[in-house]
């Protein structure tokens, strides 16, 4: 493999394991505060799987790196500009409705990436994706059973999910987004090209909004910037601030 | 142990029926929730699964309160998982409540409205990494040596619950246990941390039993109806018994001076807690018992939209089935 191969290799595999990461932090945030007790364990059913979905994209980005930093340093020793993952991932969790909502246009974006990876010419990518595929089938199930239920339940939950997609749907477009990265990982076979699950996402996300009784805004301008890791959104620095302080705090301690 | 001070309901009913129950008891029978059981039976049970119910809830955020600071993604996990458990664990015992007849609703508000308490334990604040293997290892620790003897009591669907339960606590004072282990081993700060959590939990540890033999009330007719298995004396002496040696493996020190060996009872001598902290804490002064209800207060609040939408959902899926029939 080519220096300039593995080196996109690695940039994909950061944005594997940071959105991941990011997503998985996120919902941890949630554990013991949940709306009642079936979305409390849920919810951090789905961090769990996360965050060792993390561990897994993250230690194969080490590997591929071959400088001897560890996942965990890939994690907590990062500045924010280092960071790679959707700024979707990285929007606070605000109430349960823009945290489930964020987790359906993941999740719905995610099955479809993660089912296109499991058949990548790069046996390491296809294994993980694999395996992730399994759970995160069952995260779509669930996040858009609760987007449906709380589209079309009263008219305050509708209301509140109508104001998640508003808020969100401009966070969407980056799933889509391709650069020179993508364009080698397409060229070896590695990654679909990003656009090439746009129909697909499309359709599946209009059939749980219609159900849903909500509807898609028009967006005129797509928020990018966090896979590429141009422009982040300030969400972040704060995410890693709690994240990173022990590690930053007591530098080369084991725990 | 995450039930304490449970009021022993008295009972006034057919002297009877009563002999009857309690001889089934005494044979080791488990009671079911169709079987005939003294009300006070019932009410007890509710207040002592309810209370232990509430602990695995309110258990949660002082754990969650490190979940998003974990120093590393396995910590973060194994963390994650255990605080999951314990709020699975909420599950089990308020389905086990369910079955005396109360629901699982009628017992959250009275959690956070003050009528039903929770464990002394969860009122004090976790302020290091460390204090999540010393909650590990001495809180569960303490839970465990309740809990394995509730296996065997004689409320059926509480019993069970035990099973599950201990199962998965054996699992979480070992990951306790190993933090702490990590940081013994550690840097001087680290090592400082893991006495520093040792200093502030173990005496509330030692409270998690109730207060001393002379002054627990409740006792005889729990213990007569097999609800509650040994006196809160037993267990705690248990307790200190098993835990002195393993702080010695770690090299911290149990914040007791008087602590000792006594080779004729063939346990330890130990200092008793400060009990007039434990009754301030149980009546709702201790340093987080307002924090601690407020959180559940502010989810409860804060869930009532998500609640009664998924609610509103499943009635109008379920009218359009009775319309399609």
């Amino acid at each position: 493999m080519s220096g300039n191969t593995n080196a996109s290799l690695f940039e994909f595999l950061l944005r594997q394991g940071d959105n991941t990461l990011v997503l998985g932090q996120r919902l941890s945030e949630w554990c013991g505060h949940g709306p009642v007790l079936e979305e409390d364990i849920a919810l951090a059913n789905i961090a769990l799987d996360l965050v060792g979905q993390t561990q897994l994209w993250l230690a194969l980005a080490c590997e591929v790196e071959g400088t001897g930093r560890s996942a965990d340093d890939l994690a907590m020793l990062r500045d924010v500009w280092d960071f790679r993952n959707l700024l979707l991932v990285e929007q606070p969790n605000r109430d349960f409705g823009m945290t489930i909502l964020r987790q359906f246009l993941f999740d719905q974006w995610h099955l479809l990436q993660l089912h296109a990876l499991a058949e990548s010419s790069e046996d390491r990518v296809a294994a993980i994706a694999t395996k992730a595929e399994r759970e995160v089938r069952y995260h779509v199930e669930r996040s858009s059973e609760a987007v449906i239920a709380l589209g079309d339940g009263t008219e305050e939950s509708h209301g509140r999910m109508q104001g998640a997609l508003d808020r969100l749907t401009p966070y969407i477009g980056e799933m889509f987004e391709a650069d020179a990265v993508d364009a080698a990982l397409v060229r070896d076979g590695v990654a679909p090209e990003p656009a090439r699950l746009k129909p697909a996402y499309d359709s599946a996300v209009a059939a749980v909004l219609s159900e849903a009784t909500l509807s898609m805004p028009s967006v005129p301008v797509a928020q990018t910037g966090g896979r590429s890791g141009k422009r982040h959104t300030e969400h972040l620095g704060h995410m890693l601030t709690q994240m990173q302080w022990l590690q930053r705090a007591y530098p080369g301690a084991e725990w | 142990m995450y039930a304490q001070m449970i009021k022993s309901e008295a009972t006034d009913e057919d002297p009877e029926k009563l002999a009857a129950f309690q001889a089934r008891i005494d044979a080791g029978e488990k009671i079911e929730p169709k079987d005939w059981m003294p009300a006070g039976y019932r009410k007890t049970l509710i207040r002592q699964i309810g209370q232990h119910a509430h602990s695995e809830i309110v258990g949660q955020l002082p754990e969650g309160n490190w979940i998003t600071r974990a120093p590393t993604l396995e910590r973060k996990a194994i963390l994650l998982a255990k605080v999951q458990d314990e709020a699975g664990h909420g599950l089990y015992l308020y389905c086990a409540a369910e079955t005396l007849g109360v629901s699982r609703d009628e017992l959250t508000e009275m959690l956070l409205d003050g009528r039903m308490k929770y464990s002394s334990i969860f009122n004090y604040p976790t302020l290091t990494w460390a204090d999540m293997g010393a909650v590990g290892w001495l809180v569960d620790g303490a839970a465990i040596m309740n809990q394995v003897p509730l296996q065997r009591t004689s409320y059926g669907p509480y019993a069970r619950a035990m099973v599950r339960i201990c199962k998965e606590e054996s699992f979480h004072q070992r990951q306790g246990f190993a933090i702490m282990m990590k940081m013994a081993e550690g840097t001087e700060a680290q090592r400082r941390m893991a006495q520093d959590a040792l200093n502030r939990f173990w005496y509330p540890a030692l409270m998690m039993f109730g207060p001393s033999d002379k002054d627990s009330v409740h006792s005889a007719q729990s213990m007569r109806w097999r609800i509650k298995m040994n006196t809160n004396d037993e267990l705690r002496q248990k307790f200190v018994n098993e835990s002195v040696p393993q702080a010695k493996l770690l090299g911290l020190t149990v914040p007791d001076p008087e602590l000792r060996w006594n080779e004729e009872k063939g346990g330890y001598d130990y200092s008793e807690p400060d009990w007039s902290e434990f009754f301030a804490v149980i009546q709702g002064h201790g340093p987080c018992n307002t924090d601690r209800i407020e959180a559940r207060n502010k989810a409860w609040d804060d869930g009532a939209w998500v609640r009664e939408g998924m609610l509103a959902h499943a009635r109008k899926k379920a009218a359009v089935r009775v319309a399609a029939e």
